[in-house]
C-alpha cells in the first residue's frame, strides 16, 4: 500500500494520495500517468496488469489500487 | 438524407410520432425499422456492409460468452481439485480459444472498413513510389462504396466486441436489439461512438411520453441547428473560398482562414451532435456527450478529453492501453531502461503508443497523407507539453497567484485555440507540402492590412454576415459560460412561461431567418460525415 | 378537483394562444419577406392580378414577354369591343402556361386563347428566379402544385412553394419601404395583363441566330402543347398559337416549319406575326423599347390592331361594347391606361431633353 503511494507520489508531488478518492472520475489520473503506474507495479511487484483491468474503479484511489495488486499476486 | 435537409426533419418528426403512439414494448423495434430505412435511403448499397458487421459481432461476441459462461461454470464445478496452476493453465488455454475469435472478427470488420477506405490511398502511394524510381507502371484505382457512418459503427461494434472478450458484460442476446444498438439513426452519420453499457439500456427500454424530457430534446436540436446552420453554413462560404485560392489567399487570408475553419468545425461537429443528441432525447434515449467545451482547455492534451470524447476514449481503451501495458512493451520498458537509462525507459510505452494512437486517428479521419500528418502533429504538441510539465511546475511555484489570474486563462485559452487551429489546417489544404507552405506564409508574406481594408469582404460574405457570425459567436460564449455552472436549459426552465416562449422562439426565428440555407447556399454536408 | 380542472383548462387556453401568436407572427413575417414586384421588377406581380378580375372574357393570352409586352387589351376592348385578359409572366416555360390556362378555365371559359409559342425553345425548367415570379402569384390549387412540380430546378424544393419564407428567408437585412408599404395590398403593375412602356430605343444590328445542333423541339414542351391543344378542344375553346413579331430571342426557320405543321395537324390557326411586319405596320427603329426584344406601346397598338381585325373578321368575335357591366369596369381601367400613358411619356420627354441637354 505504502509503495503505492509512493509510485502515485511520484507522479502528482502535490496529491495527498492517502486521503485522495476519484483519481480518474476527477481528472487527476490521466492515461500516461495509468500507464507510468502499471509499469511501476509491473517491476515493484511483478504482477501485470491488462488493460481491461484499467477501470475506474480500481484506478480511483490507492487503497482501490492495492486491491487490484493483491488480487493479482493471489490469482 | 442530410441532417439539414426537410426530408430529414419529416422523417424525425414521423419516427417521434409513432414512437410515443405504438406499444411500448414495440418502440425499440419501430427504431431499427427507422435506422435502415435511414440506411436503405442514404444508399441500398451500403446496406450489406453494415448487414455483414451486425452479424459477425452478434455471433462471435455470443460465441466468446458461450465459451466464458463454460469456464466459469467448469471452474466453479472443480474448485477443490483444481489446484491454483492448473486453474491458471485453464483459463488461460480458454482465453486463448476466445481471443483467436476476437481476432477473426476483429479482422474482418477491420478488414472491410480498411480495403473499402484504404485501397485507393494504398495505390496511390505505391504509384508514386514506382514513379520515384523511374518506373510506368500505374496500378488503377478501384471504385468502392463508403458506406455511410462506417468508421463510427465499426468502432463501435468493435468496442462492443472488445467489452465482451474482456467480460465487461455478456453479448447481447437479440440480433436485432444488437442491430438496433449498431444502426441506431441519429448517431449513424457522425457519432458519437457509444459503448454498449451505455446505451443499450436505454434504447431498449419503455420510453413514456414525458412533455419536459421532449421539449428538452428539441431545444437541443434547435440550439444545433443554431451553431450548423447561422454558423457553420456561413463560415464555410468564407473558408471555401480562402482554401480554394491558396495562391491568392496567402499570410494574414491564411490565418484568418485558420480561425474561420476552426470556427466552422466546432460550430458544425458540436452542431451535428446537438441534433443527434436531442433527438434521441425527444425519443427518451441518453446518448453520451461528446464534447465538453473542448476551446476552454488549458492545454492540448485536456482539449483531446473534451473534443470529441467518445472517440478519443475509444482510442484509449481498445488502443493505447492495450499496447502500451502489454508483456512484450513493459520488457522492452525494462531492456531500455538497463540499456539507454531510466529518462528513455520510462517513456517508452507512452511515446510508442502514443504514436500508433494518433497514427490511426489521423488515418482514421481520412484516408490521406495530410490527416496522417495532422495526427502525428497532434502527438508532436501533446509529447512536448508533456516534457514541459517540470517547466510549468516551476513556473506554477515561482507565480502561484497565474492560475486564477484572467490573463493567464485567456493565455492558455488562446494558445489551445491557436495550436488546435492551425494543426487543423491540414483538414483545409490539398496536401501536405502545401499546406505547410501556407503555414509559412503567415509569417514571410506580411499582409495584415487585408483584415481590415475591405478584402475579408470579397470571400463571400457581407458585412451583415460577419455581423451575425461575430453576434451568433457571442451567443456560443456566452451559453458556453453559463455551462460551467450547469445545463442551461435547466436554467431556462427555471424562468417565467412567457420569457420562455420568447426565448426558444426567439431561436428559431434567428434559425429560420439567418440559418445559411436554400438558394445562394449550398446544402453542405456535416464535416464529420466524411470521415 | 376543480382546481385541477380549471388549471387544466388554464393550460389548455395558454397552449392555444401562444400557438395562435406564433402562427400568426410567422404569417405576417412571411407576408413581410415576400418580395413585392411593385417598383424594381413589376413582372413578379402580374399573375396574382388576374384573380381580382371579373372572369368574363372573351380572349385569353397565354405566355411569356412577348404576349404581356406585345398586345394591348386595352386597345382590342376599344376598337373592337373585345374583353380580354394576359396570364402572361417573364420567361414563363410551357408548362407553367399549360397549368395557368388550366387554372384559367376553371374561373370561365373564354372563347379563344392566345399562346405564344417561343417557349416550345425550351425543355426543362431554367431559372429559379422566373419560375417564382410565374408560381408565386398563383392561387393554391392542383394546377398550381402539378406547375411546381414540373418547374423546379434539381436544387429546388417544393417546401419552399408551400411557405415561402423559407426561400425568401435572406431577405430579412433587404427590407425596404416597399415590403411595409404592400404588406396587405399590392397596385396594379399592368393593364388587363399589358405590361406597357412608350420609350423607344431603336433596334440595331440584330444578331442572327447562332446555328443550332439540334432544331426539334423537345419532347416535353410538344407534351405541354398536345395537352394544351386537347384542353381547349374538351372545353370547347379555340386555341390560336402566335409568334409574337419581336426580333429577338431569334426565331429559326426550322421552328417555324414544325410550327407549321403542328398547327396544319391539329387544325389549328397559327398566326406569325415576324411575317406581318409590314402588314402591321411596325417600324423597329420607333416601336421598341428595347432594341428588338419587346415592342413599346406604339408597336403594341400596332400588332394589337391586326389581331383585333383578324378575331373580328376572321374568328368573328362579336363586339361587347354597350354591355353596361363591362362598359363601367372598362372605364376606369381605360382611365388609369391613358393616365399611365401621359405620365410615362411625360417621363420619356423630359428623359430625352435631359439627354439633349
Amino acid at each position: 500500500m505504502n509503495e503505492i503511494i509512493e509510485i502515485l507520489s511520484d507522479l502528482h508531488p502535490d496529491i495527498d494520495f492517502e486521503t485522495a478518492k476519484n483519481l480518474v472520475d476527477n481528472k487527476i489520473l490521466d492515461s500516461f500517468d495509468i500507464v507510468s503506474l502499471i509499469a511501476e507495479i509491473n517491476d515493484n511487484f511483478d504482477v501485470a496488469i491488462s488493460a481491461e483491468e484499467i477501470t475506474p474503479e480500481n484506478f480511483n484511489s490507492a487503497e482501490s489500487i492495492w486491491a487490484l495488486v493483491e488480487r493479482l499476486m493471489e490469482d | 438524407m442530410l441532417f439539414t435537409s426537410y426530408e430529414f426533419l419529416f422523417f424525425v418528426l414521423a419516427t417521434c410520432v409513432l414512437y410515443y403512439v405504438i406499444p411500448k414494448k414495440w418502440q425499440w423495434m419501430l427504431l431499427l425499422a427507422a435506422s435502415y430505412v435511414f440506411y436503405f435511403l442514404a444508399g441500398a448499397s451500403y446496406l450489406p456492409y453494415i448487414f455483414v458487421t451486425t452479424v459477425s459481432t452478434y455471433l462471435i461476441a455470443r460465441k466468446i460468452t458461450s465459451l466464458q459462461a463454460v469456464v466459469d461454470a467448469y471452474i466453479k464445478e472443480h474448485k477443490k481439485e483444481l489446484s491454483r496452476e492448473e486453474r491458471k493453465e485453464y483459463k488461460a488455454k480458454e482465453k486463448k480459444k476466445q481471443w483467436r475469435l476476437l481476432l477473426l472478427c476483429l479482422f474482418i470488420n477491420i478488414g472491410i472498413l480498411a480495403v473499402l477506405k484504404y485501397t485507393n490511398f494504398a495505390i496511390a502511394n505505391v504509384n508514386s513510389m514506382l514513379t520515384t524510381f523511374g518506373s510506368t507502371a500505374k496500378l488503377d484505382f478501384v471504385d468502392f462504396v463508403l458506406p455511410m457512418g462506417i468508421s463510427f459503427y465499426t468502432f463501435q461494434s468493435m468496442g462492443y466486441l472488445i467489452d465482451v472478450y474482456r467480460g465487461k458484460y455478456e453479448a447481447e442476446k437479440n440480433p436485432f436489439r444488437f442491430a438496433l444498438f449498431v444502426s441506431f439513426f441519429p448517431q449513424l452519420v457522425q457519432g458519437p461512438i457509444s459503448r454498449f453499457d451505455d446505451l443499450a439500456k436505454t434504447l431498449y427500454e419503455e420510453h413514456k411520453f414525458n412533455s419536459a424530457t421532449v421539449a428538452s430534446g428539441l431545444q437541443r436540436i434547435l440550439w444545433g441547428y443554431f451553431k450548423k446552420m447561422v454558423i457553420a453554413d456561413r463560415m464555410l462560404v468564407a473558408v471555401n473560398t480562402l482554401i480554394k485560392g491558396p495562391e491568392e489567399y496567402q499570410g494574414a487570408f491564411v490565418f484568418a482562414g485558420m480561425l474561420f475553419y476552426a470556427l466552422e468545425l466546432y460550430a458544425d461537429f458540436t452542431g451535428g451532435i446537438d441534433i443527434t443528441i436531442g433527438i434521441a432525447e425527444t425519443l427518451g434515449i441518453k446518448v453520451t456527450e461528446n464534447f465538453h467545451r473542448p476551446y476552454f482547455s488549458k492545454n492540448i492534451k485536456e482539449y483531446w478529453n473534451r473534443w470529441h470524447m467518445t472517440m478519443g476514449s475509444w482510442f484509449t481503451d481498445y488502443i493505447f492501453y492495450p499496447i502500451s501495458v502489454c508483456q512484450p512493451m513493459l520488457k522492452l520498458s525494462k531492456f531500455s531502461r538497463k540499456h539507454f537509462g531510466e529518462i528513455i525507459g520510462k517513456r517508452i510505452p507512452v511515446y510508442l503508443s502514443s504514436f500508433v494512437v494518433w497514427f490511426t486517428t489521423g488515418i482514421w479521419h481520412g484516408a490521406s497523407w495530410n490527416f496522417i500528418v495532422w495526427g502525428l502533429g497532434n502527438f508532436v504538441v501533446i509529447m512536448i507539453s508533456q516534457e514541459l510539465e517540470p517547466l510549468y511546475r516551476m513556473f506554477h511555484k515561482k507565480f502561484p497567484k497565474a492560475d486564477k489570474a484572467l490573463w493567464f486563462k485567456i493565455f492558455r485559452v488562446g494558445r489551445t485555440i491557436l495550436l488546435m487551429s492551425s494543426l487543423r489546417m491540414f483538414d483545409c489544404y490539398r496536401d501536405v507540402p502545401l499546406t505547410f507552405k501556407m503555414f509559412g506564409t503567415m509569417f514571410t508574406t506580411w499582409n495584415w492590412n487585408v483584415l481590415w481594408n475591405g478584402q475579408l469582404l470579397e470571400l463571400g460574405l457581407e458585412v451583415k454576415d460577419y455581423i451575425i457570425l461575430f453576434l451568433g459567436m457571442m451567443l456560443v460564449f456566452t451559453v458556453s459560460m453559463l455551462q460551467r455552472s450547469g445545463s442551461v436549459r435547466g436554467k431556462i426552465r427555471t424562468l417565467a412561461f412567457p420569457v420562455r416562449v420568447i426565448i426558444w422562439y426567439g431561436l428559431f426565428l434567428v434559425v429560420l431567418l439567418f440559418g445559411a440555407y436554400g438558394v445562394g447556399y449550398d446544402a453542405s454536408q456535416f464535416i464529420y460525415n466524411q470521415f | 378537483m376543480e382546481e385541477k380542472k380549471l388549471s387544466r383548462s388554464r393550460k389548455v387556453l395558454t397552449f392555444c394562444v401562444v400557438t395562435i401568436i406564433i402562427i400568426g407572427s410567422l404569417y405576417l413575417l412571411q407576408k413581410l419577406l415576400v418580395p413585392k414586384y411593385m417598383t424594381d421588377i413589376v413582372e413578379g406581380a402580374m399573375i396574382a392580378e388576374y384573380y381580382d378580375e371579373e372572369h368574363d372574357h372573351d380572349v385569353v393570352f397565354i405566355g411569356d414577354c412577348e404576349v404581356y409586352e406585345n398586345f394591348t387589351p386595352a386597345l382590342l376592348w376599344e376598337e373592337y369591343g373585345i374583353n380580354s385578359y394576359i396570364r402572361g409572366s417573364a420567361q414563363q416555360l410551357i408548362w407553367q402556361s399549360y397549368y395557368l390556362l388550366e387554372e384559367t378555365l376553371k374561373y370561365e371559359t373564354p372563347d379563344v386563347v392566345i399562346f405564344n409559342i417561343l417557349s416550345m425553345k425550351y425543355n426543362v425548367p431554367q431559372n429559379e428566379a422566373y419560375n417564382r415570379m410565374t408560381l408565386d402569384g398563383m392561387k393554391w390549387s392542383s394546377s398550381k402544385v402539378n406547375s411546381v412540380k414540373a418547374s423546379m430546378m434539381e436544387d429546388e424544393k417544393f417546401l419552399d412553394y408551400v411557405f415561402p419564407v423559407l426561400r425568401y428567408h435572406t431577405r430579412i437585412t433587404e427590407l425596404n419601404g416597399d415590403d411595409f408599404k404592400y404588406l396587405f395590398h399590392k397596385d396594379k403593375v399592368t393593364h388587363n395583363g399589358y405590361y406597357m412602356r412608350v420609350d423607344v430605343k431603336a433596334a440595331e444590328n440584330v444578331p442572327k441566330g447562332r446555328p443550332l445542333a439540334d432544331y426539334s423541339f423537345g419532347e416535353t414542351a410538344y407534351k405541354y402543347l398536345d395537352k394544351m391543344t386537347a384542353l381547349c378542344k374538351e372545353k370547347g375553346v379555340q386555341l390560336i398559337l402566335v409568334k409574337a413579331p419581336s426580333l429577338y430571342p431569334y426565331w429559326y426557320d426550322q421552328w417555324e416549319v414544325q410550327m407549321e405543321e403542328y398547327a396544319k395537324e391539329n387544325d389549328l390557326v397559327y398566326i406569325n406575326f415576324l411575317e406581318l411586319q409590314e402588314e402591321c405596320g411596325l417600324d423597329f427603329t420607333t416601336d421598341t423599347y428595347d432594341g428588338g426584344l419587346h415592342l413599346n406601346l406604339s408597336g403594341a397598338e400596332k400588332a394589337t390592331k391586326w389581331l383585333g381585325e383578324f378575331l373580328s373578321k376572321e374568328i368573328g368575335l362579336a363586339s361587347r361594347r354597350g354591355e353596361e357591366k363591362l362598359e363601367t369596369a372598362w372605364k376606369k381601367k381605360l382611365d388609369a391606361y391613358y393616365e399611365e400613358i401621359d405620365r410615362q411619356t411625360k417621363e420619356w420627354q423630359e428623359k430625352q431633353n435631359g439627354g439633349e441637354k
